[in-house]
């Protein structure tokens, strides 16, 4: 198509661009796993034989890490609240849209969609806490009058070892970025009038879309889970928040251990590193396989006529209700943070302080606790990455008209988000180092870049290639190159769509937890960093003033991404409408 | 789209410039101050300090501008989440071979650390003694600030914050609180569910840990020497019987613990606790102070006493601003900055400084603070007992993660 196009290098271009982007991708994230494979087995990078430490190969590592009589515990955990909140995020995400698509409810839903996937996991992760802690919100709504309790219960609710607090936290956060990638892929116009067609055979809608559109749907959203499923299995800040710490899941307990000033256990959370990640790839295995002996039985369900007609209420009162959980959930605990940010002494019982206090945003606007400078970074940060991400993402889009469901192209750019960060980050750092690279804001932006990419491509794709290409065909008939069919023509059509997906990668960069510290030298503050620092800290009033903070920032990414097109186009009625996704 | 390019590079090496730190001028001598002065004129102090604790951030902060004001040196706290990350940090760049110019400028450091960074010869000194205002530092009265967890200083850190361990309780709910190790396991039966302890390896966690071992112990001296592998399952049996009998009475029948002292503070402020410690006797009623805690919180010591020590700031051996950071470490010793810290309102540590060696007027600042309604006087305060061999913290630590930190 590009020789079409009448461009003599097309061929030559397209082919540099898809080097560098994926140059882009694979070269830190194979310099950061060579990083942890080499102290794993014994060699730090760079170490002079005068640092006392042993430069030669070993397997010591591994035994230490063998020996921890933490790890099956550990690793269990990470792989119960990985599989089982991926799972449930999964099943509710197929389950609403089968039930509720094209109600009104479904309409709400969908404009919910995107603050709810701007929210950063650190914040989530506060807000729930704040909400379910024995001492929290909603035990104080309900305190004494209902349960009772004069003092916060002696409960087990956050932190618990099973996990199920942080579950919590992973559902509500990997529902609303499967419900996307799955309305992504509804795009398609193969699927519609499915639903009728299967209605007019006497099947109820949710069953009817079980039976005839998720089978089309699931290779579509395929890589999308694994992501989601291998970012539960390893998340760091939520685990932190939420999670049990005897032990904690695998992933925090490689953080400690990476930060050790001891050599050896610095080795032991690469090699535990490591091993996380054959724990990742192993539950993706599974997760394949299992899909497959599902996919296997459910097609003799398929074909078998079963028409299901009395689930067909309860699925959709039961979607409604979860829907309207996660509703009241976010808006009560958006409310737990905001009032304890204005809280003077608030104690257990009372349902609102007792005294209030504008302490922490006075000291705030006065510069103090660092939030307006943190406010600043973050942004600058974000900004930066998003910028090359998007051109990045366009060049991208650009070289490679077609970017099919399941092509190993696919896996390439889904790599950075299937790969633990928590596996390739610390080992980026030390190469940084080696290479001689000063931690600071340039490494930051440059390795969030490594995130944001992948997401700016994935929410683009879809509008980009559902632009019809006999406009392009139309214009260079009238004479116009392909440089001003891109600029006035194509970019203008999809600038909705790529400022929705800008906001996206600008809510990616923002949230970026691990990659900001340790490529920041811990000197770079951003939001993000601060609260998941300050969270340990136990500061209420602080926290919800940062954790409200790092709402709001991506919010307004989404509402500029919202209203801009309509600002530009103001007389263009027909281009100012966004697009989530496609 | 190339020219755009260029933009971003052009933009990303201006930022680029304004991060990177130049090479380190020549060592400072800190016996010759005028010239350390001119050096550190202009420099920007990176100064890794545990960042848990908005008021000890918001006073670094002032420090930055005391200093920027009297001396042109500006300090950046870098807000730690554990002073190890420092120590890790000045590693990594040993290993990779960055002998100057390094990322730290100076440490908030004592103990464990501040014994592994001597031995391994990351620090910058002797300089301590040579600070013009060593001499007020109360070296007699106040032996922990020459000896850091019994490891000699050997003028390579400078102190500046004197802690010891007191227990808080909220007088409204529980007017006679548990003086005593035993006294404390026989309320905790009494009430289970209602005391503590931050999940050691913490900081506070751990010292919770070697105060109830200088009680069980029997003969505390050996506490002095580094851990006798051959003695020392002996020597903590009765530690582990302690906390065996302890341990299914601490709050979430110790299936859970708070991460850390704020932790561990915010649970005593939301009631879910009714008994707390910290390792600074102003911290109470700063707390008052700030609204976090109601007013009828008081602090208490236990008989025999409690464990005390110091906060020192040192200097990494690569460190890009040397000189910055010894005008720093020197002003922390300032008479005025060490009252600023004493003010309850403030941070309400106590003084590492000499009354006796203070000219009357900044001796009227010490003398004019109001305590707080929380805070025990001096004479109140107790025995200050020892510190450990870093060792001991470092074992039990570790013995007690084994033990009761993996759910079993």
């Amino acid at each position: 198509m590009n020789h079409a196009l009448g461009w003599p290098h097309a061929a030559a271009w397209a082919k540099t661009v898809r080097l560098f982007c994926v140059m882009v991708l694979v070269v830190p994230i194979a310099l950061g796993l060579w990083g942890m494979i080499l102290p794993a087995f014994g060699v730090v990078p760079g170490l002079r034989a005068a640092g006392g430490a042993s430069v030669a190969l070993t397997l010591a590592p591994w035994r230490a890490v063998w020996q921890w009589p933490g790890l099956w515990e550990a690793l269990w955990l990470a792989f119960l609240s990985g599989v089982g909140s991926t799972l449930i995020a999964f099943a509710l995400s197929q389950a609403i849209v089968a039930a509720l698509q094209g109600g009104r409810v479904f309409g709400l839903v969908m404009r919910l969609l995107a603050p709810m996937l701007a929210l950063p996991h650190a914040a989530a992760a506060l807000g729930l806490a704040f909400l379910i802690a024995p001492s929290g919100f909603l035990a104080r709504l309900l305190s004494p009058w209902a349960t009772g309790w004069q003092d916060p219960p002696d409960l087990l609710v956050l932190q618990d070892p099973w996990g199920l607090a942080l579950m919590a936290g992973l559902v509500a956060k990997e529902l609303p970025f499967l419900l996307l990638v799955t309305l992504a892929a509804l795009g398609q116009p193969a699927l519609r009038g499915r639903v009728l067609l299967a209605q007019s055979l006497g099947y109820g809608r949710t069953v009817g879309w079980f039976k005839t559109v998720f089978p089309a749907i699931y290779p579509q959203i395929r890589l999308p889970i694994y992501a989601v499923l291998a970012y539960a299995m390893t998340s760091v800040e939520m685990a932190a928040i939420l999670g049990p710490t005897r032990p904690a899941p695998l992933a925090v307990q490689v953080v400690i251990w990476m930060g050790q000033p001891d050599l050896a256990l610095r080795m032991q959370g690469a090699a535990a590193a490591l091993f996380l990640l054959g724990a990742v790839l192993g539950a993706l295995i599974l997760w394949h396989f299992g899909a497959r002996m599902v996919a296997h039985w459910a097609r003799a369900w398929n074909f078998s006529g079963v028409r299901g007609l009395w689930a067909e209420g309860w699925l959709r009162g039961g979607m409604l209700a979860v829907v309207a959980l996660g509703v009241v959930g976010m808006v009560v605990g958006l409310l737990g943070l905001t009032i304890w940010s204005f809280a003077g002494i608030w104690r257990f019982p009372d349902a609102l302080p007792q005294t209030w206090s504008l302490g922490v945003w006075r000291d705030v606007w006065r510069g103090g606790g660092g939030l307006l400078s943190a406010l600043g970074t973050t942004i600058l940060i974000a900004l930066g990455a998003t910028l090359v991400g998007a051109i990045l993402a366009l060049a991208w889009l650009g070289a490679r008209p077609k970017v099919a469901g399941t092509s190993p192209v696919l896996w390439l750019i889904y790599l950075p988000l299937i790969m633990p960060q928590v596996v390739f980050v610390p080992g980026l750092q030390t190469a940084a180092l080696a290479l001689g690279m000063q931690g600071g804001v340039v490494l930051v932006m440059a390795t969030h870049v490594i995130f944001v990419f992948p997401y700016v491509v994935l929410s683009l794709c879809g509008p980009w290639q559902s632009w019809d290409p006999r406009l392009a065909l139309q214009a260079a008939a009238l004479g116009a190159g392909r440089v001003r069919i891109f600029w006035s023509l194509r970019l203008p059509m999809l600038l909705a769509a790529l400022l929705t997906a800008a906001a996206v990668g600008f809510a990616v960069s923002v949230g970026q937890y691990l990659p900001t510290l340790l490529m920041g030298a811990g000197r770079v503050e951003t939001l993000t960093t601060e609260a998941v620092a300050l969270a340990a800290g136990g500061n209420r009033r602080l926290i919800g003033a940062y954790a409200l903070a790092q709402i709001i920032v991506p919010v307004i990414g989404f509402a500029a991404a919202v209203i801009l097109p309509g600002v530009i186009f103001a007389n263009r009625r027909g281009m100012s409408r966004v697009a989530i996704g496609g | 789209m190339f020219t755009k390019l260029g933009q971003i590079i052009a933009v990303a090496l201006a930022i680029n410039v304004g991060v990177q730190i130049p090479v380190a001028a020549q060592t400072p001598e800190p016996t010759n101050w005028p010239a350390v002065l001119d050096q550190a004129r202009g420099q920007t102090v990176y100064w890794h300090a545990w960042g848990g604790d908005p008021r000890i951030n918001d006073f670094i902060e002032w420090l930055g501008e005391t200093a920027e004001a009297r001396h042109g040196v500006r300090v950046q706290q870098v807000k730690l989440a554990s002073t190890s990350d420092a120590v890790t940090r000045v590693l990594s760049e040993r290993a990779a071979g960055q002998d100057s110019g390094g990322a730290v400028d100076l440490i908030w450091i004592n103990g464990g650390n501040f014994a592994a960074m001597k031995s391994a010869d990351l620090l910058f000194g002797p300089f301590a003694e040579a600070l013009p205002n060593w001499r007020y530092v109360d070296v007699v009265g106040k032996p922990a600030v020459a000896n850091d967890f019994t490891v000699p200083t050997d003028g390579l850190e400078s102190p500046w914050a004197m802690a010891q361990l007191v227990f808080e309780h909220d007088s409204a709910r529980l007017p006679n609180p548990p003086r005593s190790a035993a006294a404390l396991l026989e309320w905790a039966r009494a009430n289970p569910g209602r005391f503590t302890f931050p999940q050691p390896p913490d900081y506070l966690g751990t010292t919770f840990l070697k105060q109830i071992l200088i009680g069980v112990i029997g003969d505390a001296r050996v506490l002095q020497a580094p851990v006798d592998p051959a003695q020392y399952t002996a020597q903590v049996a009765p530690l582990w019987r302690y906390l065996d009998d302890l341990t299914p009475h601490l709050w979430r029948s110790g299936r859970a613990f708070p991460a850390n002292e704020p932790a561990l503070a915010q649970l005593l402020a939301d009631g879910e606790i009714a008994l707390s410690f910290a390792f600074n006797p102003g911290r109470a009623s700063a707390a008052i102070a700030d609204g976090q805690l109601p007013d009828t919180v008081r602090s208490f010591v236990w008989q025999g006493g409690t464990i005390g020590n110091a906060s020192f700031v040192a200097i990494p051996y690569n460190a890009a601003h040397q000189a910055g950071a010894l005008v720093v470490a020197n002003l922390l010793l300032d008479p005025e900055v060490q009252a600023r810290a004493a003010d309850p309102n403030v941070l309400g540590f106590q003084t590492v400084l000499n009354m006796d060696a203070l000219d009357p007027v900044a001796r009227a600042r010490f003398d004019r603070l109001d305590l707080g309604i929380a805070t025990l006087a001096p004479a109140d305060l107790g025995p200050s007992l020892l510190e450990p061999h870093p060792s001991w913290m470092e074992q039990i630590a570790k013995d007690w993660s084994l033990r009761y930190g993996i759910a079993q």
